[in-house]
């Protein structure tokens, strides 16, 4: 297809162009992995001083943290640049989306996906295999199944959140930062056990923003662990929640886009 | 003209920061709904933190904080306390820190780097007020404005969701409010020393953002500082971050009091001055290399 073509030139040379100041590239690169460590360094000073955190131990939680912001961040480096719309709606970059006659959200995706994101990808990589190591798990077939689906489910949950709260941006322009206490909130929430939050915010955060099944519950499935308000098999859920919740985006995100007015230009 | 000039200055630059303060609080009050956005994503995030910590202190989640605040949370002996904090201290940590944060600006920030790159500097520099004083003077005033509706929010939600536990007496207020406004300038002081390596760099957005996130762990935002290991409690209190959030909010809350607040306090003051000092040395190196274009 001519589209694919396309997209493959807009990508190149999104991506040549991010190369071009190598110093400020690698900035970018300290940034992120400075971010990654951080997160990392917060919960390892909580076990500094506690043993257990909501009936998880330190391996058990760091795999709580590492698979949610693995999943998170592999989300984030396709449509994470979405929390830029309100900047998009007010400069009028959407306009000019609208009138190439290539599908708007697949330009937005392919406007800006970012290298340096990638390192933090590495980085929790690198924290899943650690705590997965320490974790000494007996390998089946269901628990490699159960661990990508989990990954790719909870990229999705993540890509699904970002096209949310992108699509509220239509009605909200100002003020829209509101978002964030979804996109970014709701990682957040993701990254701790579950068994943190009093049951009713926890219902929310699995129901309605449906965080827990990015990182907590995979875990509790694939470890086997105990959880007195879900059971065992609820990490399976991962990928078809995943699944249902960018359908629903995208919907959201297609009437957005056809009941959208334009921004005055 | 020789000596009269010297004699206006002073009234003049103080004239000046008023007039900048003002247009930096005024500046800010513009934008009513992103400020109650960004108060409403503080809230959300004090929210999660409170019940991290309470969980990792009582074992119980967040609701449960709440008779626990309400039965004695004072009294800090006992199994009820991690790392000097009971359930009730840590939860009051994590709503008043929020609720600093606007104000503190532990954010990525590169306004002065945007003008930098822009060029618009030059216009800046030929200004009759000194550089470093008209920002100080404009974040104050940002500062001033976001403290109530940016912070009222978080700890007004903190209040009624798991209580706080806050001083009765005034003095803990009246040296907080000093060590906030000296948390606001140390914060300015490094944010202007940041930026103004647009003029060796091309893009500071790395540069920005890296110092932002060493500030959010360093500052004590994420996790309150003595929860640290030693080895890296010591790095932490070696930067001026702490003297951006943790000191103020200690300071507010009354974990230190007498003279180890007032000491926390002089230690905020110099590194005020040191890093002011440092910005204006940096300043002169980067004007010097200043190539103005066109004209």
């Amino acid at each position: 297809m001519g589209d694919a073509h396309a997209y493959r030139v807009i990508m190149a040379s999104r991506l040549r162009s991010q190369l071009a100041y190598p110093t400020s590239f690698a900035f970018d690169v300290v940034n992120q992995l400075v971010y990654g460590l951080i997160e990392f360094i917060e919960l390892y000073a909580v076990f500094h001083n506690v043993d257990s955190l909501a009936g998880l131990g330190w391996s058990q939680a760091l795999l709580v943290m590492a698979l949610s912001r693995l999943a998170f961040q592999t989300g984030d480096l396709f449509v994470g640049h979405l929390d830029q719309m309100p900047a998009y709606l007010r400069q009028g970059t959407l306009e000019t989306f609208l009138i190439r006659p290539l599908p708007v959200l697949a330009q937005v995706i392919t406007s800006d996906i970012s290298l340096r994101r990638v390192s933090r990808i590495v980085l929790f990589g690198g924290f899943t295999a650690l705590a997965l190591a320490r974790l000494e798990l007996t390998w089946t077939p269901a628990a490699v199944v159960l661990l990508l689906a989990a990954l790719l489910g909870g990229s999705l949950i993540t890509a699904a959140m970002f096209i949310t709260a992108g699509t509220a941006q239509f009605w909200l322009i100002e003020g829209g930062e509101a978002a964030n206490a979804f996109t970014y909130g709701g990682a957040y929430v993701a990254q701790f056990p579950a068994g943190v939050l009093p049951v009713g915010v926890r219902v929310f955060y699995t129901a309605v923003l449906p965080v827990t099944f990015i990182g907590y519950l995979p875990t509790v499935t694939l470890l086997g662990l105990a959880d007195p308000l879900v059971p065992s098999w609820f990490g399976w859920l991962t990928l078809p929640v995943g699944l249902t919740f960018l359908t629903l985006s995208l919907a959201a995100w297609q009437f957005g886009v056809r009941h959208y007015q334009g921004g005055g230009g | 003209m020789g000596g009269a000039v010297g004699q206006v200055r002073q009234p003049t630059a103080l004239r000046a920061f008023a007039v900048l303060f003002s247009a930096g609080f005024r500046r800010y009050a513009t934008y009513r709904r992103a400020t109650l956005a960004g108060a409403f994503t503080n809230t959300v995030f004090g929210y999660v933190r409170a019940a991290v910590l309470t969980t990792a202190i009582t074992g119980a989640t967040v609701g449960a904080a709440v008779s626990a605040t309400a039965t004695g949370g004072g009294s800090s002996a006992g199994s009820g306390t991690v790392a000097g904090y009971t359930a009730g201290q840590a939860v009051t940590y994590a709503w008043i820190s929020q609720g600093l944060i606007a104000s503190v600006m532990l954010f990525a920030w590169n306004e002065l780097a945007l003008r930098v790159r822009t060029g618009d500097i030059a216009v800046d520099l030929a200004r009759p007020v000194d550089l470093q004083w008209s920002w100080l003077a404009g974040d104050l005033g940002r500062a001033t404005y976001l403290l109530l509706p940016r912070g009222g929010p978080p700890v007004l939600v903190g209040a009624l969701t798991t209580g706080l536990l806050l001083p009765h007496t005034a003095w803990p207020y009246l040296l907080g409010g000093l060590s906030t406004v000296l948390a606001v300038v140390v914060s300015f002081a490094g944010r202007f020393l940041v930026n103004l390596a647009a003029f060796w760099l091309t893009e500071v957005r790395g540069l920005v953002g890296a110092y932002a996130g060493i500030g959010a762990i360093f500052g004590g935002l994420l996790i309150p500082l003595s929860w640290f290991p030693d080895w890296l409690r010591v790095i932490a209190w070696s930067t001026p971050f702490p003297a951006m959030l943790q000191v103020p909010v200690d300071v507010l809350t009354a974990r230190v009091d007498g003279a180890t607040a007032v000491r926390l306090v002089v230690v905020q003051l110099l590194w005020a001055t040191t890093m002011l000092a440092a910005g204006r040395v940096m300043l002169r190196l980067a004007t010097r290399k200043l190539v103005v274009q066109g004209g």
